[in-house]
């Protein structure tokens, strides 16, 4: 039987994102404490105010439990903010800001500019013909990315979805979209974890 | 190839504040003080809405320099105040790229009339409602954002609670309605027949719904998001309290666990003094901000 998918819900889209959960066929549930971590297969963190997330996170010491609920082979997907959390370091970010470190990328916050600057576009997705909708709201983008991670889009010459191993990343937010498509790749991520794990 | 101010991402950013507080602030201090206690977003105005009250006269959007100060200070969205009906002042406050405005009924109004025609700007609107007319209204002409008005300065949360109640039992009422009555359901709110038609079908307005105007407390949020609202604004209750920084991420924590009642009960414990409150037998009809708006 398939299990269950965590969705960070301290703050932001996260009901966007148990939405699109549910629409690939995934059951999603809100995570506040760490204790409900316990028997995830997958954990999104999604958009919000990085910096108000990192707080709660630290306040109620989620971060230790998100990086071994991952070590154990959770996969993890981190939109705009999650993004932020999720990668190694921020050029900008605050001196007090925590970083999750479970994909090698350094991201700029707030990249793209303030509110007035915050677009939609077509992205061009790596192995996929057709294009995606990205929406860029104070958007960060990837500033640098290691070696083993793989870039998955671009704009305007900057990395802005990328995947390394089981951490799949974007500074866009899918979850405002009806476009299904990343949340699908996740779902199957998930279910290859799963694979991994009883064999 | 990249397309800005469309309804998608005006209405994205609120949604990335959901669950979240928006704290007035009147200097880069206090900024300083909200960033670091959790909140998704400041407001940057001159005097706090208790302050305009017991000062009186006319209450303007907030001089430029103080809004910059604050831009530089954090890294959260800085939202701004224009007066209702003051399309220049929203041209001014678009100019210094805050993230979001409210048209607010808080400041004096500049059109008795009429509100801002909020399509015109690629800066988001937030914009006040006692009700889902209201609301509808306000949405109509392109808010992105509604927040439930509330009695703002007044550290009672009674008014908060009535408007939030109010927009969502008409919600409900509105989803017991056949398509005949929707029409004339349309002219009793003194709404577009459309936007009355798509919250009966979705059951929850169009865009994100934030309570604001006299919450004081941890309980106080937490009541709101219980009652509903997506997150809550906190005006004068914060740098009227007698230690901010911690009544501020109290509010914070009770935002987010709004249904754990035992982490309600340990971030409510030894707050210190909250903000005096005003009865609302006490303002009288002229005192009210909330009939400001039309």
């Amino acid at each position: 039987m398939a299990g269950k998918v965590g969705v960070l819900a301290l703050q932001g889209a996260f009901r966007e994102h148990c939405r699109a959960l549910a629409d690939v066929g995934v059951e999603a549930v809100e995570v506040r404490q760490a204790g409900e971590l316990a028997g995830l297969e997958g954990l999104v963190i999604p958009g919000g105010e990085s910096t108000t997330m990192s707080k709660l996170m630290v306040a109620y010491g989620l971060e230790a439990p998100i990086r071994e609920l991952h070590a154990a082979g959770a996969p993890l997907f981190g939109t705009c903010a999650g993004m932020i959390l999720a990668a190694r370091d921020a050029v900008d970010g605050l001196p007090d800001q925590r970083y999750l470190g479970l994909i090698d990328i350094v991201v700029r916050r707030n990249a793209f500019g303030r509110q007035v600057a915050s677009f939609e576009a077509a992205l061009a997705l790596a192995g996929d013909p057709e294009p995606l909708t990205g929406v860029f709201i104070r958007a960060p983008w990837i500033e640098s990315a290691g070696d083993g991670v793989q870039v998955l889009a671009e704009h305007g010459g900057h990395a802005v979805a990328a995947q390394q191993g089981s951490v799949l990343v974007t500074a866009f937010h899918p979850e405002l979209t009806g476009d299904r498509r990343l949340h699908r790749r996740f779902a199957e991520m998930v279910e290859r974890a799963r694979g991994a794990v009883a064999a | 190839m990249a397309e800005t101010g469309t309804m998608r991402v005006k209405s994205g950013l609120a949604e990335m504040l959901k669950g979240g507080v928006i704290m007035d602030v009147t200097n880069a201090e206090q900024a300083r003080i909200a960033e670091d206690a959790g909140a998704c977003a400041v407001m940057a105005l001159e005097r706090v809405p208790a302050d305009i009250r017991r000062d009186g006269g006319v209450a303007r959007m907030a001089d430029p320099t103080k809004i910059r100060e604050i831009q530089e200070t954090v890294t959260i969205p800085v939202m701004a105040k224009a007066r209702i009906g003051h399309f220049v002042e929203a041209q001014i406050l678009e100019a210094l790229e805050v993230d979001y405005i409210d048209e607010s009924e808080v400041l004096t109004p500049a059109d008795e009339a009429n509100h801002i025609n909020k399509w015109d700007f690629k800066v988001p609107f937030v914009c006040g409602a006692t009700n889902l007319g209201e609301a509808l209204r306000r949405i109509a002409e392109g808010a992105a954002m509604i927040r439930s008005k509330g009695e703002a300065g007044t550290g009672n949360v009674v008014e908060a609670t009535r408007h939030m109640r109010s927009i969502l039992g008409d919600i409900r009422r509105l989803q017991s309605m056949d398509e005949n009555e929707l029409y004339s359901a349309a002219k009793e709110h003194r709404a577009p027949y459309d936007l009355i038609h798509n919250v009966a079908e979705n059951g929850r307005l169009p865009v994100v719904t934030f309570t604001a105007g006299g919450l004081a407390t941890p309980a106080d949020a937490a009541m709101m998001m219980q009652l509903g609202a997506d997150g809550v604004f906190v005006g004068s209750g914060i740098f009227k309290s007698g230690d901010p920084a911690q009544r501020a991420s109290a509010i914070v924590k009770a935002t987010t666990h709004f249904n754990d009642a035992a982490v309600l009960a340990e971030v409510s414990t030894g707050l210190g003094e909250p903000m005096v409150g005003i009865e609302m037998s006490e303002l009288g009809e002229d005192g009210l901000l909330q009939t400001r708006g039309w």
